[in-house]
């Protein structure tokens, strides 16, 4: 059990209120709260070891150089994954570019074959889109079932030997639906793909371990997992590592330069060009020690509280409809949802009003809105800190809404 | 649950003059894409004035509220009264709109201000 009193001191920001209420956050699908052990990270780092990495002959440079690769042992250790497999990017939507690109100047050409899904991200699709368009090649999507499960049958159907990249995600930022990669990787495999995950919604959230899932590339980013904005990280396997071609190139990620070529640094730093962002590497390393510090099995079984909980409300109410699965174990800590007839900005603004805040929009996955045949939808998601209570607050604050309306 | 004046849910759920015109001088739709807000509007013009409006669309409330009293502000008035309004008149009349949703109120007056252009160019 997560001593939630305890966690809740630690998150600054839970302290304040919002249009006169206490701050009910739902919304960490789109970036977590930090508590204050990251939040001073960052700022010791600044104040007491800020140089640049790599590069400086002198003591403070070598001592942030440290700092920055030991951020990068602990965010591998925190995946199962040796840290010359871990590249550093901006977040999840650089780290799926590059994949994007660097795998398909490797291995995709004219006539080939990408496979997505239905349920993706854009940023997990529209560097497909441009790469099928670039190389001549064919995008396809995996169904998704009425209950908002992977279809793995049309999976298997649309894979051949000309697929050359299956590009899914763990768990969707809208219907919350937990793909099973390990199977998924095992089908691609059988025909040579290369399988690309993007982790954004489940390395915060539950045990994630490279070795488990068979994948060959998982993105994710720092700021969903209680670290700074602008660090995220690309785990790929080293031999396609080091089979692929740069992406962004500069400095660091060489190693010999000369007017008219140049030759490359060794992996992870031959994708790591120019500055990276080492103040944000070193906040994310003490995230992912406050994370190892509660245990990802807990934030998962807290998540799934809080998730079965919410999902219970909102199914027995009659004026809300819920996409995704209905069994919360097949979920992350994310529920899309409507209410009949209402503007799902409409429920936002009102809900802002009670200090509560959820996600309305598109969540940047307009295919899936279209399958779903709706504009936009509500959206709750939770993580460690919040609590039962700030549920049923929520629940009952819909049912004033609903009430508002009527 | 403040944003929402009573006069923006009372039009949502009584939408006035909401509905199409059989030979209309002026036929537009604006659209927000990101959040799916749609409103037509439909206006008779004689001899420079507002004989008649309708309105269709789906969306927030805030935008459906702001095309239904739009409706109502605008008729009998002259082209010219037309070109001039403000977005102040609107928000005004809706009773304050918070600045996270300005977008959807001012929606149906883009709308208008789009078909007075085409009109003015056709």
């Amino acid at each position: 059990m997560i001593d939630l009193k305890a966690v809740r001191e630690d998150f600054p920001i839970l302290k304040r209120t919002v249009n006169g209420h206490p701050l009910v956050y739902l919304d960490s699908a789109a970036t977590s709260q930090k508590p204050r052990q990251v939040i001073e990270a960052v700022a010791r780092f600044y104040q007491e070891t800020n140089a640049n990495v790599h590069r400086g002959l002198y003591q403070l440079a070598a001592e942030a150089t440290d700092l920055y690769e030991e951020a990068r042992e602990k965010v591998a250790r925190f995946i199962g994954a040796h840290p010359h497999e871990v590249v550093f990017t901006h977040g999840t939507t650089e780290a799926l570019n590059l994949v994007a690109y660097s795998l398909g100047e490797a291995r995709v050409g004219p006539g080939d074959e990408i496979l997505v899904t239905e349920m993706e991200h854009h940023a997990n699709l529209i560097p497909w889109q441009l790469l099928a368009q670039r190389k001549g090649a064919r995008l396809a999507a995996i169904r998704v079932t009425d209950e908002g499960q992977l279809d793995l049958a049309d999976l298997e159907a649309k894979l051949s030997p000309r697929t050359k990249v299956v590009a899914v995600t763990h768990v969707s930022n809208v219907l919350g639906t937990i793909n099973p990669i390990p199977r998924i990787a095992a089908l691609a495999r059988r025909v040579g793909a290369a399988v690309v995950v993007d982790a954004a919604q489940s390395v915060p959230h539950m045990p994630v371990s490279v070795g488990e899932l068979g994948a060959d590339f998982l993105a994710f980013s720092g700021h969903k997992m209680l670290g700074p904005t602008g660090i995220g990280v690309l785990w790929g396997r080293k031999e396609f590592l080091e089979e692929l071609p740069p992406f962004l190139t500069g400095g660091e990620m060489i190693r010999e330069v000369w007017i008219d070529r140049a030759t490359w640094n060794d992996v992870p730093y031959k994708f790591e060009a120019g500055t990276p962002p080492f103040a944000q590497a070193v906040g994310l390393g003490t995230a992912v020690d406050y994370l190892t510090g509660i245990g990802m099995e807990e934030v998962r079984q807290h998540d799934l509280e809080l998730t079965t909980r919410a999902l219970e409300g909102l199914l027995a109410r009659d004026y809300v409809e819920v996409y995704g699965p209905k069994d919360p174990e097949a979920r992350g800590g994310v529920v899309a949802f409507n209410l009949r007839g209402i503007h799902p900005h409409d429920v936002a603004t009102l809900l802002d009003q009670e200090g509560i805040a959820i996600r309305a929009g598109h969540h940047c996955a307009q295919p899936l809105h279209r399958l779903l045949d709706i504009p936009a939808s509500c959206r709750v998601s939770f993580y460690l800190y919040n609590t039962p209570e700030e549920v049923d607050t929520f629940l009952s604050a819909l049912d004033q809404v609903w009430k508002a309306f009527h | 649950m403040a944003p929402y004046e009573e006069l923006i849910l009372e039009h949502w759920r009584n939408p006035r003059n909401k509905g199409s015109l059989e030979n209309p001088d002026i036929d537009v739709v604006e659209a927000n894409p990101l959040c799916g807000d749609v409103v037509r509007l439909q206006l008779s013009v004689k001899e420079g004035t507002v004989k008649d409006v309708r309105f269709e669309g789906q969306g927030c409330a805030i935008s459906q509220a702001a095309a239904s009293l739009l409706t109502e502000m605008i008729k009998g008035k002259t082209v010219s009264e037309l070109e001039e309004m403000k977005d102040e008149e609107l928000l005004s009349a809706l009773g304050g709109v918070i600045k996270t949703r300005l977008s959807c109120a001012l929606l149906p007056l883009r709308a208008l201000r789009k078909g007075l252009s085409e009109r003015g160019k056709g």
